[in-house]
């Protein structure tokens, strides 16, 4: 993306002594730089989208392919984690928007400060994400091939966590150790720009451990409320004589939301529980091809949080700049630019989270 | 007006220029100026073109006798999809855009640099990533034997270096979008002040649609081969039919991105082209804009053509038609180019040097690959000509034939430009009839062997097809031989050739009014903006030995401008 700095390093005399640090020499003035930069960002953008597109297209066919499956599935989606992490994302679009509108006007500090929020809101969202893939591959879910869906089967780890979040968890653990370090190491060698830096970055890694708490506090909770279930009732099955007759299933093991789809039901008991029992006794487990679907949903939940994770760097280049009182009211593209794909990658997420978590 | 003084400023050969005026590796490794990107994209890419050349002689070499066994049949696969990947990926695509797209699109701007110097170093730098991380599934896969299509559910279960060769072209990808998108901001903001979009050069207008196509189809390949290493890896089941997956679905990503390629191929060397007539014709290029809106016109039809690469995959018949009748329509636009370009021709005062002939082949080239092109979109006739010779040469006449050539004449026609030097005209001719005697000896005999039935990337062949297969093998050295003369001309007037002035070949477009080779700023002087099909505006000066701007010539010597002709 346009990067404000001098992009000229050589000695050569030329005509610009004294040029602004923040307006390449290749532009004729800020005002050339901003709108290269902001086409730039939306041609980008709409690679992204493009990028994006193949797996919505791969969800299509196979949604239309095996609308059965993606009923069947989506069940073991948290729709409650889900709608936490779309408003969690929501409200970091709405400091993204904040943080380029000080930009413009000049405040640095509330740049600052807003780019921060939408760090850790980033972060949070991750935090919550991790609890949500290692919850199901505790269950053996994964992706088709490895797909082994064995229900109430929890190994526990350290402090009675998952193994893989524990292990999910290991480089925010180090990242935050780190920033906490250089944040310290910053204070001790009265280096006021790296203690506040790093005190940033540690603060923002630190909401990856809030997302974690809390997605695992709510995890806890559901699975103990619904411990007798996960015990008693057998796994799901694919019956495609069920699916047939209601194409529609509200109930499971983790959610007990009911979706608008009520009126579909007819006479089905709908409760929260009984319908997983109905197939009690068949001693099946949730057949492999349910697996396409979590392929899909992994690929495409994985491929956002790689952006998120993107966006994250970005802004953590943006809070620091700010930092540095880099932004003008003539001089604040690059704020902008992040910002436009921060909202994207929102924009992202809101499309993801009803076609995955909220199918009927 | 201006004095001998400015003139001799601006235009004569400076003594710093882009190359020299800084100095050591780090000033060429780090470097954000676009020239020496350009320059050490053409290095890059030349070195792929030789590696994948070298496959193809292999590969030619093999076929010479009937069950020759030179290569084992494995082998064969190895180095025929080497030779296609490498040519394709590391090759073709980024050779005009990249190489000599980035030398002068900013200066036919008018414009210092590209918009975005870092992206444009970092797109490079992906390529050599790229590239690497292709060549790796030699060295550390055991090759790669699944053809440049990657096609499942084979490319999934061969043993070979598939992941390593599929991130590469992932990587590549990513060069891409990088190259295409810098030049569409820069087309769209970094024009000179009165340099509307119809007064840019046609190059700059094939150029743009080239990046848009990259700029939409790229992505969509990166997200394909993801998933094929996600499908390889992780078997999710998306192309896999064992795991539930369509392997037809691959084919349609793949083509959704590959069909438009063949257009990110073939529009800049139309660019190209389009320059090279109307300078050598000294004449205002015929058909501006219809020239300019075809080249839009196939990169948006392009994307709607994809499935005729399917025709026999098994898609519904009613598709098949649709396709087959939108790659009718491509026709017309490449057609509105080539009369056009025929047009240009007709009672120009045409100079048969180096770029000039190359322009020509061009034309008959890709006139050959283009209507070939006609059968294999035709259901009936794509029926007994798929997958056989007949589509190999096709597509290489448009992509050798074609592309190729053009690079060639491009680089015949920009080079004095890039280094100051002239290269030794009658050699280089030499070298462009070498190269399309040994062209059309090539490909010619593979037509009639397709249409014969010879089966693409088969090993071995019926005896009866011998004598066809040592035509061919005997036209590809030819080729070979012509293409290293060319380099060999091109690399020893960089280094020896006699100085040449800033303009030699009296072309009116703006990267001429820079000195050879051009100043780091590219112009010492900002550029006057003047119609770049307007041959008249370029005077020629005897003390400069070069053409320059009317507005810099000596008034008392200026001659008269010439009446317009109309045609």
């Amino acid at each position: 993306m346009a990067v404000a700095d001098t992009t000229d390093h050589h000695d050569h005399d030329h005509d610009h002594h004294d040029h602004d640090p923040f307006i390449a020499h290749h532009f004729d003035g800020p005002q050339q730089q901003f709108d290269s930069g902001k086409l730039g960002i939306w041609l980008f953008l709409v690679t992204e989208v493009l990028f994006f597109s193949g797996l919505f297209v791969a969800y299509t066919l196979y949604r239309n392919h095996h609308p059965e499956i993606f009923e069947l599935a989506h069940h073991h989606l948290d729709k409650v984690l889900g709608c936490l992490n779309t408003i969690v994302l929501l409200f970091s679009s709405l400091t993204m928007a904040l943080a380029v509108r000080s930009a413009q006007t000049g405040k640095n500090k509330n740049c600052e400060l807003y780019t921060l929020i939408t760090m850790v809101c980033a972060t949070i969202f991750l935090g919550v994400k991790a609890v949500e893939y290692s919850h199901k591959w505790d269950l053996g879910i994964f992706p088709k091939y490895g797909f082994n869906y064995t229900p109430g089967h929890h190994e526990m780890g350290f402090l009675g966590l998952s193994p893989y979040l524990i292990k999910l968890s290991a480089i925010p653990a180090l990242l935050l150790a780190s920033f906490a370090g250089a944040s310290v190491m910053g204070k001790l060698t009265d280096k006021p720009a790296q203690f506040k830096f790093f005190m940033g970055m540690a603060i923002m890694v630190a909401g990856y451990f809030a997302g974690v708490a809390g997605g695992v506090v709510y995890q806890n909770a559901v699975d103990s409320g619904h411990a007798h279930l996960a015990m008693s009732s057998s796994p799901l099955q694919l019956h495609a004589a069920t699916f047939e007759e209601n194409g529609q299933h509200h109930s499971h093991q983790h959610s007990d939301q009911h979706s608008e789809g009520q009126g579909h039901e007819g006479g089905e008991e709908h409760g929260d529980d009984h319908h997983d029992q109905r197939h009690e006794g068949s001693g099946e487990s949730m057949p492999k091809s349910v697996g396409a679907f979590f392929s899909i949903y992994y690929c495409m939940t994985g491929l956002h949080a790689i952006h998120i994770i993107g966006g994250i760097v970005a802004l953590a280049w943006i809070y620091y700049r700010s930092q540095q009182g880099h932004w003008r009211e003539d001089y604040f593209g690059p704020v902008d630019y992040v910002g436009l794909y921060w909202h994207l990658v929102d924009l992202i997420w809101i499309y993801l989270f009803p076609l995955l978590y909220l199918i009927d | 007006m201006a004095t001998a003084e400015i003139r001799n400023k601006i235009f004569s050969t400076p003594e710093t220029n882009y190359l020299n005026c800084t100095k050591g590796w780090k000033s060429w490794a780090f470097t954000l100026d676009h020239k020496r990107i350009g320059v050490m994209y053409l290095v890059g890419v030349s070195i792929a073109l030789f590696l994948a050349g070298i496959f193809a002689l292999v590969l030619r070499s093999h076929l010479v006798k009937f069950d020759s066994g030179m290569l084992s049949y494995d082998n064969y696969n190895k180095m025929f999809t080497l030779h296609g990947a490498v040519m394709v990926f590391s090759f073709i695509i980024p050779s005009i855009p990249a190489a000599l797209g980035n030398f002068v699109l900013p200066m036919m701007l008018g414009a210092k640099d590209v918009a975005f110097p870092r992206m444009n170093l970092a797109s490079f730098y992906l390529w050599i990533a790229g590239t690497s991380c292709l060549l790796m599934a030699i060295l550390f896969g055991g090759g790669l034997d699944t053809g440049w299509t990657f096609y499942t559910p084979y490319s999934i279960e061969t043993e070979t270096g598939v992941i390593y060769a599929t991130f590469g072209a992932f990587i590549l990808g990513f060069s891409s979008i990088f190259t295409g998108l810098n030049f569409l901001v820069t087309v769209n903001t970094m024009r000179s002040p009165g340099q509307t979009w119809f007064k840019l050069p046609l190059f700059l207008w094939s150029l743009y649609a080239t990046s848009i196509i990259q700029v939409l189809a790229t992505p969509v390949l990166g997200i394909t081969l993801l998933m094929l290493i996600a499908e390889k890896t992780m078997h999710i089941g998306i192309f896999d039919p064992r795991y539930g997956g369509d392997p037809v679905l691959f084919q349609h990503f793949f083509w959704f991105y590959s069909h438009p390629a063949v257009y990110i191929m073939i529009l800049p060397a139309m660019g190209v082209i389009s320059e090279l007539i109307s300078v050598y014709s000294q004449k205002r290029i015929f058909g501006y804009s219809f020239i300019a809106f075809s080249s839009v016109a196939i990169a948006l039809l392009g994307f709607l053509v994809w499935g005729h690469h399917m025709f026999t995959s098994g898609q519904s018949p009613i598709v098949t038609l649709i396709f087959s009748a939108i790659t009718f329509t491509v026709a017309i636009p490449s057609a509105v180019k080539v009369f056009n370009w025929l047009a240009t021709l007709f009672k120009g005062s045409i100079l048969l040097n180096t770029p000039m002939l190359f322009a020509l082949s061009f034309i008959f080239l890709f006139g050959i690959g283009g209507l070939t092109g006609l059968f294999l979109g035709a259901l009936s006739t794509d029926i007994h000509l798929h997958d056989t010779y007949f589509v190999v040469a096709h597509f290489h006449f448009v992509m050798v034939g074609g592309t190729l050539t053009a690079l060639l004449g491009g680089l015949f026609h920009w080079w004095p430009k890039m280094f100051g030097r002239m290269y030794n005209d009658a050699l280089g001719r030499i070298s462009c009839a070498l190269v399309f005697i040994g062209f059309n000896v090539t490909f010619f005999p593979q037509f009639v062997m397709g249409a014969r039935g010879m089966p693409r990337r088969y090993a071995s062949y019926d005896p009866e097809f011998q004598i066809f297969h040592q035509i061919s093998t005997f036209g590809a050295f030819v080729l070979g031989i012509g293409i290293l003369m060319a380099y060999v001309v091109l690399v020893y007037a960089a280094f020896k050739g006699p100085r040449c002035g800033s303009n030699p070949f009296r072309a009116a477009s703006m990267e001429w009014q820079s000195s050879s080779p051009p100043d780091f700023h590219n112009f010492i002087h900002q550029p006057t903006m003047n119609d770049p099909y307007d041959f008249d505006s370029q005077v020629y000066d005897e003390e400069l030995d070069t053409f320059i701007p009317r507005e810099f010539a000596d008034p008392d010597k200026l001659p008269a401008r010439p009446e317009p002709v109309h045609h």
